[in-house]
């Protein structure tokens, strides 16, 4: 496909929202207020925009998490309304969200949840397990790229784990998974300069035809390795501005201010 | 129209309800092993008297010694009123009602070999992925480590079906074989130590197992021998409105060690069946035992109908210096389980250890945990309880450490974890400490958790259902306990885990 492809009709979407209304279940609290937003496959899409304006939630509400309430809109993955799936139907239909803040499990070693995860999504789809020495090889070949070492494959998912190695875990699981549509939440904050560089090297490698990202960020370090096709600026609930890379690095400079009070 | 908004309104209000509904109907079924086998059966009359002391003690030909002592048991039992301190609420038992001796007929003349073995009998072990041929490994287990052979006494009702590897494990001078062999074969064993743990009249449920015990597992190790396999005793009760009355003896000489497996199903019903056993340990100096149980007894229906009452007395003596024991026990079945494996550590610098996994799923009742008795010096024990809540099912972990005057400079470590899966279940601990010298050092710690629903969500967004995210946490939370296990059994015991929870959730 040709990058000028991208922009026309001959795109495949991969992820489609419309008018995405969500408030808390429990509260009278509204945070999405109509995001629209479409991902090509083969594209990599970024979403930056103040603290608070509801981009973990816009990822928490498309992989399914509970205590939100759609009350308008639709979001689809190829076609697929995602929002009447469980979590693990939107998984096994090719959904991947690297966590903001991933969750420690005590006790469950890090090749146990991979292995379980990656057979859940197979069986789901009808494929076949991977064996034990299959799994085994993936896992070292993927692991050796991120720079994970055995040990923290043998401990606990995420316990004790450091800031970056949660991070560098998220983009491992992305990697062994491979999902049609990839969401990151600030995968690269409290990542070092190497430990970024690694991650964006995860990400591109990954890059593909049949796959769109969805990257939220707060910085262009980022965007500077994992080059977005498109920006969008998100605030209060809303997509209000979309651009190429140039918007990063406007946002980069000039911070929000200058930008929303433009939009408003 | 308006019927559909309705009802779609119904259900929207009645959400737990309906949730409670739908575990209902997911957990119904799920209890792998509630299938009967077909075969004809013998029976003592019902009830208790005597004359059915008397039977069974002429059924297994045993010496007068042991049908006095059993009678001597009865006559106690009579006089004694069953304990109610637990936490746990059951209708009243009444004894009368229980048929206390129960085999297939194809067992009225004790086979000799596993080869004579009624086919039956043998398809029901088969069937329950338990080997009763001398095979390497048990069926179901999964794993990629080198097999080692498994020696299974196969106990059906109150009969030993079988014993194997009988033959191999003598050669190491191992004695591996059922109690009514061991009381024919090995009289003086037997007399010697058989209530001497665990005495005749120590409580209500052990005093009516020394009355009417019918099969079970006998042991002994010599002197500086390491048992050359793990040993395992598998528990069936088949028949219905009968009770299993098993009685295991475990003797390890000096310096000598043994890891023994037991597994306990039953088949669905809805009456309840009676299961009172004792387990005796007897350890002597620089011996040690490992003694797992993986209990797995029918749990009874959703709203408490049906299911096993499991009422247990097991003890370890650690007579000898530096005698170890450690219990691990995998709970997961039985609609009341009252059980508290128990250590006295009696020799200088000797060890118990009791890992313990307790589920109670739907309106299942546990109370269990154990008894660290510290006689000796510098004795150490160290008790790890995970107790898993689910449903409407109450969860009790009691235990008591108790330090002597004598048993200076000795050490326990208790952590007492609880796990709360949705709010209608409840988890409760009752510890008891007494330390009477000054030397010594008890430590308590415990947890109290609900399950988390935002590891739930973590493992359901990489693709798991909510059943296996469950699972997954909670053998997680287990996992101490769980690699306490003969590695044979680990992977049966998460499996059983897994599957004693299913329903729990969503
Ligand atoms: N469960 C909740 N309870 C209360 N408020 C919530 C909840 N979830 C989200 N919010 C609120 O919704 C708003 C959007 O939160 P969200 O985490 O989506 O923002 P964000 O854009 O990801 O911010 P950041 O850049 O800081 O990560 C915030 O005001 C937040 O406090
Ligand atoms: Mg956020």
């Amino acid at each position: 496909m040709s990058r000028s492809a991208s922009k026309g009709l001959w795109a495949n979407i991969m992820l489609n929202i419309k008018n995405l209304h969500v408030k808390l279940e429990d509260e009278d609290k509204v945070i999405l207020r109509g995001v629209d937003l479409t991902v090509e496959a083969g594209k990599v899409h970024a979403i930056m925009g103040p603290n608070g304006s509801g981009k973990s939630t816009l990822s928490y509400v498309l992989s399914g998490r509970d205590g939100y309430e759609v009350t308008d809109g639709s979001a689809e993955l190829e076609g697929e309304e995602l929002l009447d799936m469980d979590p693990e139907e939107r998984a096994a239909a090719g959904l991947f969200l690297a966590f903001q803040y991933p969750v420690e499990i005590p006790g469950v070693g890090n090749m146990t949840f991979l292995r379980t995860a990656l057979n859940a999504q197979r069986k789901a789809r009808g494929e076949e397990e991977v064996s034990a020495g299959d799994f085994l090889k993936l896992v070292r070949e993927k692991a050796a790229s991120l720079k994970i070492d055995a040990d923290m494959m043998k401990r606990p998912v995420n316990v004790g784990f450091s800031g970056g190695e949660k991070k560098r875990n998220e983009i491992l699981q992305m990697a062994l998974l491979e999902p049609k549509m990839c969401i990151l939440d600030e995968t690269d904050s409290g990542l070092d300069v190497d430990a970024m560089k690694l991650v964006a090297d995860g990400v591109n490698a990954l890059r593909s035809e049949g796959r769109g990202f969805l990257v939220i960020t707060h910085y262009q370090r980022l965007l500077d390795h994992i080059k977005p096709d498109v920006v969008h600026i998100m605030a209060n609930g809303r997509i209000v501005l979309t651009g190429g890379p140039e918007l990063a690095l406007e946002v980069e400079k000039n911070g929000y201010t200058d930008i929303l009070a433009g939009v408003e | 129209m308006a019927l559909e908004e309705n009802l779609s309104e119904l259900e929207v209000r009645e959400g737990v309800d309906r949730e409670t509904i739908e575990t209902v109907h997911a957990m119904s079924g799920k209890y792998k092993h509630g299938w009967e086998t077909e075969i004809e059966m013998e029976f003592a009359p019902k009830g208790l008297n005597e004359d059915i002391v008397r039977l069974i003690s002429a059924k297994n030909d045993e010496p007068e010694w042991l049908t006095e002592w059993r009678l001597a048991a009865y006559r106690r039992w009579v006089e004694m009123t069953e304990p109610t301190w637990a936490m746990v609420d059951y209708p009243e038992i009444d004894y009368q009602d229980i048929y206390y001796y129960a085999k297939p007929k194809s067992m009225e003349v004790k086979p000799k070999s596993l080869d004579e073995v009624d086919p039956k009998l043998l398809a029901t072990y088969a069937k329950l992925g338990i080997p009763l041929k001398e095979q390497a490994l048990l069926a179901g287990v999964e794993g990629a480590e080198p097999a080692r052979p498994v020696a299974v006494d196969a106990v059906f009702d109150s009969v030993s079906v079988g014993t194997t590897f009988q033959a191999e494990l003598a050669k190491a001078g191992v004695i591996f074989c059922s109690i009514s062999e061991a009381v024919r074969e090995h009289p003086e064993l037997v007399k010697k130590y058989l209530g001497s743990v665990v005495p005749q009249s120590d409580n209500f449920f052990a005093t009516l197992n020394a009355a009417v015990f019918s099969d079970g597992s006998f042991v002994y190790i010599p002197e500086g021998v390491k048992c050359p396999m793990e040993l395992s005793t598998y528990f069936r009760i088949n028949a219905e409105n009968t009770g299993q009355f098993e009685r295991t003896l475990i003797v390890a000489e000096k310096g000598s060690y043994v890891s023994y497996l037991e597994g306990c199903t039953a088949p669905k019903r809805d009456t309840n069946q009676l299961h009172a056993a004792v387990v005796e340990l007897v350890i002597l100096e620089d011996a040690e035992i490992k003694y797992s149980t993986v209990q797995n007894w029918f749990p009874g229906d959703e709203n408490g109908k049906g299911g096993i009452y499991n009422f247990v007395t097991k003890r370890a003596d650690c007579r000898g210096d530096r005698a170890k024991v450690m219990w691990t026990q995998v709970e997961t079945g039985s609609a009341i389980t009252w059980k508290y494996p128990s250590c006295i550590l009696r020799g200088n610098e000797s060890q118990g250890e009791f890992y313990s996994i307790a589920i109670a799923n739907n309106a299942q009742q546990a109370d269990t945990g154990t008894k660290m008795i510290h006689l000796g010096k510098n004795t150490r024990s160290r008790i790890v309880s995970k107790g898993i809540s689910a449903g409407k099912a109450q969860n009790t972990y009691r235990g008591q450490v108790t330090m002597h005057p004598k048993a200076q400079n000795s050490r326990n470590y208790t952590q007492c974890d609880s796990l709360l899966i949705g709010d209608q279940c409840g988890a409760h601990t009752v510890p008891y400490i007494e330390v009477k010298n000054n030397s010594s050092r008890v430590e308590h710690e415990a947890t109290t958790s609900k399950v988390d629903d935002d590891q739930l969500f973590y493992c359901r967004s990489r693709g798991m259902d909510e059943e296996e995210a469950v699972a997954l946490v909670v053998n997680g939370f287990c996992k101490e306990v769980l690699q306490a296990l003969p590695m044979e059994f680990a992977m049966e015991a998460q499996a059983l885990v897994a599957i004693s929870l299913e329903g729990s959730v969503g």
